[in-house]
């Protein structure tokens, strides 16, 4: 058993217009020191599975099943009071938009120390010297005065850096980073990233990235799990999945992406379409009402949910169509186009 | 943050000023508009059957022939340093602050006043701390609980208390607790504070009760509106996601944030209160401020009437400023703008 090991995890929300199937069956497992990077566009489900793990989807009304296993207890059946222990302490989250996630009224400091003495019975001293000491940690000039500021006087990096001190004061065993550099500066992105990387090494934390862009993970990750409609269709070493994709959607993926190292009059290949309803999801396979191969199924894409089945080496590929089918595809029509050497 | 303090002190000044005005003018220069002599001015100074010679001498003393100017600065003499009124026989000394002499009486205004403030004031901080308390829990639960049997009945009951006017359920509560079940008891009693504690609560229960519930639907919407805004930010999933207890993140997360807007609110309330809750005080006849003014107005007697306005629009202006202050304190935000 690993670290956290995700077991058919489904979170649905009931509404007054149907079931919302946000997350339908999830597995994945995850080592310490290790990187999973979770892809998919908006709505995919990959935000409420890592708040799912914290035990944060919303309220009562959300229904989740499955088993979550961190450290060899499980959190789906164990007491909310007992999770809230966990959270912050065994488990963190580093979340999208550090300004508006973090309390205006308070200071950063303030912030931090909180965090800290939650889980620790420590003297404001203490826990002050603390905070002071992670904000040096994640590359704050002057900490011992910027633990006097509030979250608006710090720029956008800063602030995400101060959330990063704030989710790693407890030295959590997993970190779950959703979207973290989504709203930074593209200069700013990259400082982040590789921060996240090195206290990951340092703290020897499990990582989850959470993101839209596969090219933030490709390289930061040691598995990627690529999500759809609330299901994960792809999922592997970071290795295979990027450079022998096997999911049209996949492909879909990293057609979208912009890249310096392509001629820049040729265009983006956007995926067509718009993600599905999580209330009414395509029969079938999910994806297949946007797929350009749908047809080669022989109808069965929109009638039966394909499996998803190993293709090599622990890659695991949710596709109606056959293994030889889709690297032929992929040697003679998507490699050549995104020219990924 | 001191440049903040010094330019809301200046503001606060400055409105003082202008109310100083507009109060003078309201009740010298507009009549004199209206086409009122001074001689119709110094009539209201004098009995009925004075002769047109008294009246003219007596606007002569009072200064109603010099230039509006001179008569503003000579009020706000009286006011700061205090008057003296030359009768011809001897002269009157009136200290400072001075607002002239009622009509009806002939008692000077402020003793009056200083002795009606305490009776406002308790009926004020009593029903303040009641409405508060019951108006921010009452919306705080409602919000956590949306939707609820709970939310509903409080909603609705709030809903009432807005709607209802002081002089309908002060009457009700009157006919009901002291007339009918005699557990408190009835208007016009009132024991000051020092002189014996347990009997002030006891006469001014019913009173804030009264008052307190029609505030109190007030605040309780405001603060729902409020929390239910606050509950959804992304500081608070945040504040969860640290693992802080539920309780902690309602209070010292979700409330703080959606606690300005109230606090603005009570500053204006209280201010407008201690300045005389008229209709609250003439139901169950309490000798406050706003009785006082109630009377004044009734009579048409002018020094009061000045007095009670002047004073009223002093705590105001002071209770704006206070709330600003603590406006910087609570929001972080404001000491930069």
């Amino acid at each position: 058993m690993s670290f956290l090991d995700v077991k058919d995890l489904k979170i649905h929300f009931p509404t007054d217009d149907g079931l919302v199937k946000s997350v339908d069956g999830l597995t994945f497992g995850l080592e310490r020191g290790r990187t999973l990077g979770i892809v998919g566009e908006s709505g995919s489900g990959k935000s409420v599975t890592s708040l799912g793990i914290l035990g944060l989807h919303k309220g009562g009304r959300a229904r989740i099943s499955g088993e979550i296993w961190l450290d060899g207890e499980e959190l789906i059946g164990a007491s909310a009071e007992h999770v809230r222990g966990l959270r912050g302490k065994k488990m963190a989250m580093i979340f999208q938009d550090p300004l508006s996630s973090m309390h205006p009224y308070y200071t950063v400091g303030h912030q931090i120390i909180e965090a800290y003495r939650i889980h620790n019975d420590v003297s404001k001293q203490v826990a002050r010297k603390h905070a002071i000491d992670m904000l040096g940690r994640v590359g704050i000039p002057e900490p011992a005065r910027r633990v006097d500021s509030y979250p608006h006087e710090f720029s956008g990096g800063m602030r995400q850096r101060a959330m990063i001190a704030m989710a790693l004061s407890c030295d959590p065993e997993l970190l779950i980073a959703d979207e973290p550099t989504t709203a930074l500066d593209v200069t700013v992105q990259a400082q982040i990233l590789d921060l996240m990387m090195d206290l990951q090494r340092e703290f020897d934390s499990a990582l989850i990235i959470i993101t839209h862009d596969l090219g933030v993970v490709a390289e930061l990750s040691d598995d990627i799990l690529v999500m759809y409609g609330g299901k994960c269709v792809e999922y592997g070493p970071a290795d295979s999945i990027f450079y022998r994709p096997e999911h049209p959607y996949t492909w879909g993926l990293l057609g979208s992406m912009p890249r310096l190292d392509r001629e820049p009059t040729e265009r983006l290949l956007p995926i067509k379409g718009s993600p599905p309803s999580l209330i009414n999801v395509p029969p079938g396979c999910a994806f297949h009402p946007r797929c350009p191969y749908a047809e080669r199924t022989g109808g069965k894409a929109g009638t039966e949910v394909p499996a998803l089945a190993e293709t090599e080496g622990g890659h695991l590929v949710r596709c109606h169509m056959s293994r030889e089918e889709r690297r032929s595809l992929w040697d003679t029509e998507i490699k050549p186009v995104l020219e990924i050497q | 943050m001191l440049t903040y303090i010094i330019r809301r002190l200046i503001g606060a000044l400055a409105m003082l000023i202008v109310i100083s005005m507009v109060t003078f003018g309201i009740f010298f220069v507009v009549p004199q508009w209206a086409g009122a002599t001074p001689e119709a001015l110094a009539s209201r100074y004098v009995g009925r059957a004075a002769t047109p010679e008294t009246v003219h001498l007596i606007a002569e003393r009072l200064g109603f022939y010099d230039p509006v100017a001179v008569q503003y600065g000579r009020f706000l003499k009286g006011i700061f340093a205090g008057a003296q009124y030359d009768y011809g026989a001897g002269v009157e000394q009136c200290p400072a602050p001075c607002f002239g002499y009622s009509f009806i009486s002939g008692q000077p205004v402020w003793p009056d006043l200083v002795d009606r403030m305490p009776v406002t004031f308790s009926l004020a901080v009593g029903a303040a701390i009641l409405w508060v308390l019951a108006g921010v829990s009452v919306g705080v639960l409602s919000a956590l609980r949306r939707g609820s049997f709970f939310d509903r009945l409080s909603m609705g009951t709030a809903l009432a208390g807005v709607s209802l006017p002081i002089f309908f359920t002060g009457m009700i509560s009157l006919v009901v607790f002291s007339y009918g079940l005699g557990w408190t008891p009835p208007g016009g009693a009132y024991t000051p504070l020092l002189q014996n504690p347990a009997q002030w609560a006891y006469d001014l229960m019913l009173p804030w009760i009264t008052l307190a519930f029609l505030f109190a639907a007030t605040y309780a919407r405001l603060t729902r509106a409020g929390m239910l805004e606050t509950m959804g930010e992304d500081y608070i999933r945040t504040a969860r996601a640290k693992g802080l207890r539920e309780r902690e993140v309602v209070v010292k997360h979700g409330l703080r944030a959606a606690l300005t807007p109230i606090l603005t609110l009570f500053g204006i309330d209280f201010g407008l209160l201690i300045g005389g809750a008229i209709l609250t005080e003439t139901t169950y006849t309490l000798p406050g401020l706003g009785q006082y003014a109630i009377l004044a107005i009734r009579n048409q007697d002018l020094p009061q009437v000045m007095g009670v306005v002047l004073v009223a629009a002093v705590f105001v202006v002071v209770a704006s400023l206070i709330v600003d202050l603590l406006y910087a304190v609570v929001d972080p935000r404001v000491r930069l703008s």
